[in-house]
């Protein structure tokens, strides 16, 4: 366990798959919900604004914010509404785009 | 097409009960949510992490297997994971499910969408690692993940929830940094007649601060000139209180000044919605029954109006009532004998209620915040931004599209749309009635081509 990490993991036990975040390879916990598991894993950062390239994550973890936007298979979706599957590529949406 | 009694968007408290007690009335129920399980807010996923971690969440969070177990009786399909993005005349929904469209039409339409945070806007309020302290509830119910050198900064009685939560799952929040002075505990004295008929509220909230204070958290009281500050991330929280400047180290921060109705799916119907002065917010206007003006929509639970999770529950029954009888399930003297019981229990939960609004009000400078402060956090429109709109004659948040790009991103104004109207309303001294709201147009969420696309005309739902 890192202690480093800003969160840790009470389900850290659970059987875990591979998924790629904008190209660095990670174990998340199968069927976790997705933004709780990218925070788990220590990424914080999960986009750039289109408006000025600021960083952001996760800010409501209901589906309301729009805040934990990542791009899979070139769509841009809530991470907070999805859930850890195998093999799952996902990509920082690019900065300046809406 | 799927066609059904009743369609309920929500799976909390308010969705749950009103879909057990018009299924009980023999109307053919379809409950939809998009979480992927049931339960809402306050019993987020309870089935499953109930036997996991019941125990840090508490006996109020067990409780709510009652209502998720009332979803397996016959006459109810719960669509789960099911996104609903229109409320379309007939009535009829349309929503995505596993990534395909769907439409499914119903004789009548309960809203029970509950509540969000009230938006807290503070300067560095954008930087990754702050979030609603009801996101790191979240964390900790649904996922087990909890923050480890957490601030929880802000007021009432979600907050202390939160923090003893923290505190029994082993990471007690660094500090508590509240909002609220003595003098709106003095203020809120006035109502200590509702406190003391709502006492089960305030015994809880009194054993919940005894469990922070035994966890050795420090508690500072009359928090004020808030900031959090990093680069590129939350480090730290600053802030003065009875005169002395602090500065707590820290990864995470979580922010809370209340709960607010969400309104975003009734208002694109154009149900009409005023403001609440108490609770410092728009609710819609309903009868004592929850019905809108807009036909074959009743709104329940904490979407009408924040009130908890009993309310909400009593409110779903209460709708679900009136619309077995609208739909000719029960006749008006039934629903008048069993609605007065419901509404008796109602009152009396809701008795605390002023005292705890008023003990534990928003805090100002986040509803009036300094002009750099971003307001509308998809855009980055700042208060000084929005102030300036005023300026030049901007009287409503409509208007504020035609300056700028306010509520034009994503959320929705989900979480700037009360804050430009408070702001607005100041800046053009008028009330918060005439100054008004955004508004909503359907899609609620984006949809994407490929959902549309994969759109079934019959889909399957409830029989
Ligand atoms: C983040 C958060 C945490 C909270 N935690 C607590 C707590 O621990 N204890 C407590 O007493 N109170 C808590 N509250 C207060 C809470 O509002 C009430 O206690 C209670 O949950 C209200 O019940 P409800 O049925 O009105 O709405 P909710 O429980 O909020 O349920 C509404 C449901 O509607 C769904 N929904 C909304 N829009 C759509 C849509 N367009 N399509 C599909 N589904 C949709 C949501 O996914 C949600 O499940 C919390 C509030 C928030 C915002
Ligand atoms: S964190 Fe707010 S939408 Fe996902």
């Amino acid at each position: 366990m890192n202690n480093a990490l800003p969160f840790e993991d009470l389900e850290a036990g659970r059987a875990r798959v591979a998924v790629s975040f904008g190209g660095q390879d990670l174990h998340l916990p199968e069927g976790a919900n997705l933004a709780a598991a990218l925070l788990g894993a220590g990424i914080t950062t999960f986009r750039h604004t289109p408006a000025s390239g600021a960083p952001r994550g996760p800010f409501c973890m209901m589906g309301a914010c729009f805040d934990c936007l990542v791009e899979v298979d070139g769509v841009t979706r809530q991470a907070c509404m999805m859930e850890v599957s195998d093999g799952l590529v996902l990509d920082m949406p690019q900065a300046g785009e809406r | 097409m799927a066609r059904v009694d009743l369609a309920i968007i929500g799976a909390g408290p308010a969705g749950m009960a009103a879909a057990q007690l018009a299924a009980g009335k023999g109307l053919s129920v379809c409950i939809l949510d998009e979480q992927p399980r049931a339960g809402g807010q306050i019993y987020r996923d309870v089935d499953r992490v109930a036997p996991l971690r019941g125990d840090l969440l508490g006996k109020e969070y067990i409780e709510g297997r009652a209502l998720t177990a009332g979803l397996g009786a016959p006459g109810i399909t719960h669509l789960a994971g099911a996104v609903v993005w229109a409320i379309e005349e007939g009535p009829r929904l349309a929503y995505t499910q596993d990534g395909k469209g769907a439409l499914i039409d119903a004789r009548h339409v309960l809203l029970a969408t509950g509540a969000l945070e009230r938006p807290m806007p503070l300067p560095g309020w954008t930087l990754p690692g702050v979030m609603t302290a009801g996101a790191g509830q979240i964390l900790l119910k649904q996922s087990g993940v909890m923050a480890r050198r957490a601030v929880l900064v802000g007021s009432g009685p979600l907050l202390y929830l939160i923090a003893a939560q923290m505190v029994r799952a082993g990471t007690p929040p660094l500090a508590m940094v509240e909002t609220q002075t003595r003098g709106d505990f003095t203020g809120a004295l006035r109502h200590i007649g509702g406190a003391l008929r709502g006492w089960r509220y305030l015994l809880k909230g009194l054993g919940l601060l005894n469990e922070i204070r035994r966890a050795g958290v420090v508690r500072h009281t009359g928090a004020h000139g808030i900031a959090i500050t990093g680069e590129g991330r939350a480090e730290a929280v600053e802030f003065t209180a009875f005169g002395r400047a602090h500065r707590i180290a820290c990864d995470t921060v979580f922010l809370h000044h209340g709960v607010v109705p969400n309104t975003q799916a009734a208002r694109s119907v154009g149900v009409a919605h005023c403001w609440n002065t108490q609770q410092r917010c728009f609710v819609p206007e309903l009868d004592g029954w929850g019905a809108t003006s807009v036909g074959c929509l009743h709104i329940a639970g904490d979407g009408a109006g924040i009130g908890g999770a009993k309310v909400a529950a009593l409110a779903g029954r209460l709708a679900a009532l009136d619309i077995a009888a609208r739909l000719e399930a029960i006749d008006a003297t039934a629903r008048d004998t069993e609605g007065a019981s419901l509404r008796r229990a109602m009152l009396s939960e809701l008795a605390a209620r002023p005292f705890l609004d008023a003990a534990y009000p928003p805090l100002p400078e986040a509803l009036a915040p300094a002009d750099k402060t971003i307001i509308c956090r998809c855009e980055e429109v700042t208060a000084g931004d929005i102030r300036g709109y005023a300026r030049l004659g901007c009287i409503g948040p409509n208007q504020t599209k035609a300056f700028g790009r306010a509520g034009m991103g994503p959320c929705q104004g989900r979480y700037c749309g009360l804050s430009v109207t408070q702001i607005l309303a100041k800046e053009n001294s008028q009330s918060h009635d005439a100054t008004g709201y955004y508004r909503i147009r359907p899609p609620l969420k984006p949809v994407t081509l490929g959902e549309l696309a994969a759109m079934d005309d019959a889909p399957e739902a409830a029989e």
